[in-house]
Order: structure tokens, then C-alpha cells, then sequence
């Protein structure tokens, strides 16, 4: 077994760049760096002299990633530190505010290697005084940590699997999702096929329990907005080798053929979360059509192209911090260790009882760069969010899509309602 | 929604005095309205009697936040992907020199005693100070987060700057350079305004909705807070922006983003008295000299609506919306 854990307290300014900033004022008169660097003495001290601020000890629970998935695309980056940088960042963020509120925030991590190691690393978690846990396991390895006893009435932020059920019938009062369910995502792709008027659908979906899980989400999406699904069909051929010589010769034969027979559509649906197969698709079929779903035009949490409502700043942060781009389940990581940020300062409290319920009151809305406040629906602590439409470069689109009404919020039109739901606490 | 053509200008010059205008050198008379738009690299300038677009200005890549010298010969644009400040010759209209800014500066204001423009350098922690006469940076403050909304009292002792990160004002002591008093106020504060006494800070804040007024004369804390609540409008559209308080202590008027409308608050009860339907995505708001006309930007529809807002607050209304540049950011009206 190797689980890896460690202590990561950032406390601003740093030292390197207190140090930079010095230097560059060198250029001015002497006694005004004298003042400053008095200001910073100053300042340090305060931090020094504040030994009796709360704290708030977060623990981020990861899954080290199975050597045998790598996106299809060479383009993409392999990442081992997917999640976790996310959480790093968002400390830092918490400690900006809390400096100057007597609060501050710690992470401590453990990444497992398998299902059968989240016990131990929870342990490592609660030894070193994790008070909350974000989780960036999978669905199986979430529910086996959900049932470690130690976990007590700790809540878990799920910040990486994105199944239904977890906000439907297997819901629980402790854990929190940040990262948007499948349907969640369906329905955003949905209300913007709407608004193009492309109501008409041909599914492709692969041969995983994911991608059968992603159709159903499709598929009541596609009901809820009066799209039609015209025909649907299985990709039958295993992956292909990420680098395989040639190997558009048979894919650009094999695609028009197998969607040859599908019934008159205006766009191609694909469901490929595991990404062995659908970026084949897009400028590959018979006819000329879009493709969307999990590759082509995509729904997501986050994306690089996006830059819009202060989101350019959480980038750069985040490549300063990283050196490499935010990706979604680093966004959802630093949604949760935020969303405890935010319950903190708000209440001037770090009691794990007073924050859950000040996030899952009406008061809480947390700032995420997405033009609207997200906050937790308090039926299922499923956190309401828009939802970024993206082509592979651009952002193409943010729903919920103008019109989509909902008596709560526009963000509800996004993922199973209430009323639909099984969640019960 | 805009208003195009559904409501006429309210003539208040008589046509003799009408006529006497027309012999001056109309330069001199007609107040020009400066509006920055932030897709276009543009600034627009409308003229403040006609109502309409009479010229636009290139200007650098990505303009946003504007603000004039203090003897009025030069309006500053803050062109943030070229990182500098444009500086736009009030008799030619055109950009004759170029101030280095620092990293993407969004929003700057001017010193109201010195010839100082601030600047929120948002990565660097810092406010750049830039000498617009000798055209050299003077210092930096230093604020220990990232600093973005800024807003400067009347009387230049105090610098308010907001930040993202903290939710926080951060209220700078401009004699010591020092931040000295840390407040919490709602989710992403954006803009400053001082009332004219410089007695208090109104702070909004785009996620959260709300102003937060800060007492700056004795206790330096936040001492009420404004909710908006626009009928048929979802809560999370109702973004606090872009402020004006009128010099009299009368009304506020506060940029609702996306909900569409602009509140009118009493600047004393601190209670919202109307909402006015304007343009999509309203942002920033100018009062012409004579506050009696509003101009709002409004980033969606790509223009700028003019508001009635002489007499009472039943009498203030929409009455012109005048195309722009894509993205109208920032509007500011010639003193």
C-alpha cells in the first residue's frame, strides 16, 4: 500500500514574494522602504502574536489515477495532482480573509492507491484533525468511505463523482456534492440544443457502466426539454491504442457507415466519459452535424477558455500555484474547501455545526466565477451552479439558457428537482 | 429591454436660448459623456444635449474603467490587455500618450489633491501609484490581497480597496500608505463611491446583491446594508455594480447588472425607493454635472440608456437609449 500524506498550511504573503516586491521598490527613496519594511515587521507580528486563531482542518481525500486512463487526445496533459491543487488553492484563498479575521485554514491530504485503502488514509485524515473531508473518489470507493465508522458526523464534500443516485436515492445528510451530477450536465447541454433548436438527437454511447449512466442522463434530459432522441447505438469496437500509426484511416471509413442508418437528426449525442472514442466522431459523419455530449460541444464545470466574471484571476492563480490549467475537478475541490471559507467568515465561527448550517441556509452564496451565486440546494446538498457549455478551444455558452424558469431559482432547471427526487435525509 | 424610440427627449431649453447656443463654438458648450467599450477597444462620446454618438476614439485593447485629470484637459481609459492607461486629449480626442499600469488594471481613480492615479494590480497585491504628469509610477501600496474595486475620499486621506478573494474592504490610510481597517462586505465587493462629505463609503457587491455603507469617520465599520429585490427577477440576476450618490444627500443609484434595472436608493433612510428598467446587463453609471440626467452602460444590449432624474423620484424615467460599442463598460461625464 502507499499512501502518501501531507500537512500544507499556506499562510499570505510569502516570503518570496514579500521579498520581490522589496526589491523592486528599491528603485525609491530610501526612507519609504524603510517605512515599509517596518510595515511588514509589523505585520508579521500581528500573524506571530495570533496564536489563539480558530482553525479549520480540512483533509482531501484523492484516488491516485489508474495508469490504464489517459484521455485520447496526446494533446491533453496526464495529471496526477487532478483535485487536490484545487483544494491548495482554495486555503490560500480562505487564509486571505482569515488573516484578518483570526481564522485560519489547514489542509492535510492522503491519496490512496485503491478502494480498499480508504480506510487507512480517512484514518491519516482524522489522526492529523480533519474536521470535514473533500473526497475526489469515484462513486465505489465514496460510498466504502462513507460507511468507515471513523468518518463519524464528519460531513464529505464530493468533489469527483458525478452519479445521480449519490443525489437521488443514496443520498445523505453529511455529504455535500460540489462537482455537477451527470444530469446536472445533461440538462445544461440540453437547454442549449434547445436554444439552437437542434431538438432532434442520434446517441452514440460507449460500452461502460459511465456511459450507460450518462444515456439515462440524456435521456431525461432530452424528456424534460421535449427533445427527441431519433435513434441510439453502442460503439462496438474497443479502445485503440492513445497513438495508434494511422489510425484515422479506419476510423474515417468506419464512422459515416455506422451512422449511416440513424434516423434524420440535427445533432450527434455522444456518451463517452472515459474518452476512448468520441473525439473520433466530430467532422466524421456521414452527414454534416454537431457533435455534442461528452466530446465536441461539452458541458462543464469549468474550462480553461473561461474567462469571464473575475474567472481570468482564479486562473492565474491557479497556473501560479499548479503550473498547469484548472481542470474541473480541481474547480469543484476548490468550490468545497471555499464553500467552508465562506460559512466561516460569514458566521466568525469555525464550528463544524455552524458552518454546515450556515451552508445550508438562505444566507450562504459563495462567489465561483460563474456570473451567479452558487449555493446548496438544501433538499439533497447537491450545489446549484451554472453550467459552462465549451467547444474545445472557445466557451460557446453558459446555461442555465435565458427562458428556463424554476420557482426557487434558474439554477434548479439544472438536474433532478425536488420533486422528482428520492433523496430523503 | 431598451427604450429606442418609445419616449421623446424633454426639451428644457427654450428655442431663443436654443439659439443663442447655437452661435457659441458648441465644443464649449455641449457636455460630453465618455463611454468605454470594453470588445470594441472604443470610447464612445456622446453629446450631452443631442444625445447622440458625435465621436469615437481608438483607443488600447480592452478599455474599461476611465477617470479625468484634475484640471479636465485629459480623460485616463484603463486599457487592460495592453496594461497601461491611454491618455485622451479632451480639445483633440485622441489618445497622445501611454502610461505603463502594471499588470490588467481594471479600475483606476484619481487623486482629487495630487496628480496621482490608482491603480489595483490584482496579482501583485499591490495599488500602483502613477504620477500622470511626470508620467512615472511613484510607489506601490502594498494591500496583502488582491485588490480590485477602488474608491477615493473627497478629501484624498482615504483609499478604499476591495478584494474577491477576502470579500473584504480594505480601507488604506493614503498619509501612511498603509491599510489599516479590514471589513467584510458581500460576495465579489466591486465599487466604491464616498458620499460628497466624505462621511461614508457605499461599497456594492455583484454576487451578493448588496451595498454595504460604511461609517468612515469614527468607527470605520460597516453600519447598514442594502438588499435589492426586483419583482419577477430571480435573486442571483440582482448584482450590485456601478454607483452614483447625488452631491445633495438625496439618492443613490445603484447598477443592477443583470437583473436589468437601476434602484433608486434615499441616501439617508438608506430605503430603495423605484427600480428603473434599463438596457441588458447594466454595469456603471454616470450623473451629468447638473445631476439631472443618469447615463447607465448596459453591457448586453450595447448601449447607453439616459435617465430622467431631476425632481422627485416619481419623475425619473427612461428616455433615450443611444447605441454604443460592443460591450459599454464604463461612462463618465466631461465636469
Amino acid at each position: 500500500m502507499q499512501c502518501r500524506v501531507e500537512d500544507r498550511t499556506k499562510s499570505p504573503p510569502e516570503t518570496g514574494r514579500r521579498g520581490s516586491m522589496i526589491a523592486e521598490i528599491g528603485l525609491y527613496p530610501l526612507f519609504l522602504m524603510l517605512f515599509l519594511l517596518s510595515t511588514f515587521q509589523a505585520q508579521a507580528q500581528n500573524q506571530a502574536q495570533n496564536p489563539g486563531s480558530a482553525t479549520v482542518t480540512i483533509g482531501y481525500l484523492g484516488l491516485a489515477r489508474p495508469d490504464a486512463l489517459e484521455s485520447l487526445s496526446v494533446l491533453d496533459p496526464v495529471l496526477d495532482d487532478e483535485g487536490v491543487q484545487g483544494a491548495r488553492l482554495a486555503i490560500a484563498d480562505n487564509n486571505t480573509a482569515g488573516q484578518f479575521l483570526g481564522q485560519e485554514f489547514v489542509l492535510v491530504e492522503a491519496i490512496v492507491t485503491s478502494r480498499t485503502e480508504v480506510s487507512d488514509g480517512l484514518q491519516q485524515l482524522v489522526e492529523q484533525g480533519a474536521d470535514w473531508i473533500v473526497s475526489g473518489l469515484p462513486r465505489a470507493a465514496l460510498e466504502v468511505l462513507l460507511e468507515e465508522p471513523a468518518l463519524e458526523d464528519r460531513v464529505v464534500f464530493n468533489a469527483a463523482a458525478p452519479d445521480d443516485a449519490l443525489r437521488g436515492k443514496s443520498c445523505r445528510a453529511n455529504l455535500f456534492h460540489t462537482t455537477p451530477s451527470r444530469r446536472m450536465l445533461a440538462d445544461a447541454l440540453a437547454q442549449f440544443l434547445g436554444y439552437k433548436q437542434w431538438t432532434r438527437w442520434a446517441l452514440v454511447h460507449g460500452n461502460t457502466d459511465e456511459d450507460r449512466l450518462r444515456v439515462k442522463a440524456q435521456r431525461g434530459a432530452a424528456k424534460r426539454f421535449g427533445h427527441a432522441i431519433v435513434d441510439e447505438s453502442m460503439w462496438p469496437y474497443d479502445p485503440m491504442a492513445r497513438r495508434a500509426e494511422g489510425g484515422f484511416h479506419a476510423i474515417q471509413r468506419e464512422i459515416p457507415v455506422f451512422v449511416q442508418a440513424f434516423a434524420e437528426h440535427d445533432v450527434l449525442v455522444i456518451a463517452d466519459e472515459n474518452d476512448y472514442f468520441g473525439e473520433y466522431f466530430p467532422f466524421q459523419t456521414r452527414l454534416p452535424r454537431p457533435v455534442a455530449g461528452t466530446q465536441g460541444l461539452t458541458p462543464t464545470a469549468w474550462h480553461r477558455a473561461h474567462e469571464s466574471w473575475g474567472a481570468v484571476q482564479l486562473q492565474r492563480r491557479f497556473e501560479e500555484q499548479a503550473e498547469r490549467w484548472m481542470t474541473p475537478r480541481d474547480f469543484a475541490a476548490w468550490l468545497a474547501v471555499r464553500s467552508l471559507g465562506e460559512a466561516a467568515a460569514r458566521t466568525g465561527a469555525v464550528a463544524p455545526e455552524k458552518l454546515r448550517d450556515y451552508m445550508t441556509g438562505e444566507a450562504f452564496e459563495l462567489a465561483g466565477y460563474l456570473g451567479l451565486p452558487v449555493s446548496y440546494r438544501p433538499w439533497n446538498h447537491q450545489l446549484r451552479q451554472p453550467i459552462l457549455v465549451t467547444g474545445p478551444r472557445m466557451v460557446v455558452s453558459v446555461s442555465p439558457q435565458e427562458g428556463y424558469l424554476h420557482p426557487v431559482s434558474p439554477l434548479d432547471t439544472l438536474g433532478a428537482d425536488q420533486g422528482e427526487s428520492q433523496c430523503r435525509f | 429591454m431598451s427604450f429606442l424610440g418609445t419616449t421623446t427627449i424633454k426639451r428644457t431649453a427654450s428655442s431663443a436660448t436654443l439659439a443663442v447656443f447655437l452661435l457659441l463654438p458648441t465644443a464649449v458648450l455641449a457636455e460630453r459623456v465618455f463611454v468605454s467599450n470594453e470588445k470594441d477597444n472604443t470610447v464612445s462620446v456622446i453629446d450631452g444635449k443631442t444625445l447622440e454618438v458625435v465621436e469615437t476614439i481608438n483607443v488600447g485593447r480592452r478599455p474599461r474603467a476611465m477617470a479625468f485629470s484634475n484640471d479636465g484637459s485629459e480623460l485616463f481609459v484603463a486599457v487592460g490587455d495592453d496594461e497601461a492607461i491611454d491618455m485622451i486629449d479632451l480639445a483633440s480626442l485622441k489618445v497622445v500618450r501611454s502610461l505603463a499600469s502594471g499588470e490588467d488594471p481594471e479600475v483606476i481613480r484619481v487623486d482629487p489633491n495630487q496628480p496621482y492615479i490608482y491603480v489595483s494590480n490584482e496579482d501583485d497585491n499591490i495599488v500602483s501609484v502613477l504620477d500622470y504628469q511626470q508620467r512615472r509610477r511613484v510607489t506601490q501600496i502594498p494591500v496583502g490581497v488582491e485588490p480590485e474595486g477602488l474608491g477615493v475620499s473627497p478629501d484624498g486621506r482615504w483609499l478604499i480597496a476591495t478584494s474577491e478573494t477576502s470579500n473584504m474592504a480594505h480601507i488604506i490610510d493614503l498619509e501612511s500608505m498603509e491599510a489599516v481597517h479590514h471589513r467584510l462586505v458581500g460576495a465579489r465587493p466591486r465599487y466604491v463611491e464616498f458620499t460628497e462629505d466624505g462621511s461614508k463609503a457605499w461599497v456594492s457587491a455583484e454576487i451578493a446583491g448588496k451595498v454595504a455603507i460604511i461609517d468612515m469617520q469614527d468607527t470605520f465599520d460597516v453600519i447598514h446594508s442594502i438588499d435589492f429585490e426586483v419583482q419577477g427577477v430571480p435573486k442571483e440576476a440582482v448584482q450590485a455594480v456601478g454607483m452614483q450618490l447625488t452631491s445633495d444627500g438625496r439618492y443613490a443609484f445603484v447598477a443592477l447588472g443583470p437583473s436589468n434595472r437601476v434602484a433608486v436608493v434615499d441616501q439617508q433612510s438608506h430605503e430603495v425607493l423605484d427600480y428603473l428598467l434599463v438596457g441588458q446587463r447594466v454595469w456603471h453609471l454616470a450623473l451629468n454635472v447638473g445631476e439631472s440626467r443618469l447615463f447607465t452602460t448596459n453591457g448586453v444590449s450595447g448601449d447607453v440608456t439616459v435617465i430622467n432624474v431631476e425632481g422627485d423620484v416619481n419623475d425619473f424615467e427612461a428616455i433615450r437609449s443611444i447605441p454604443v460599442g460592443r460591450f459599454p463598460w464604463g461612462v463618465i461625464v466631461e465636469p
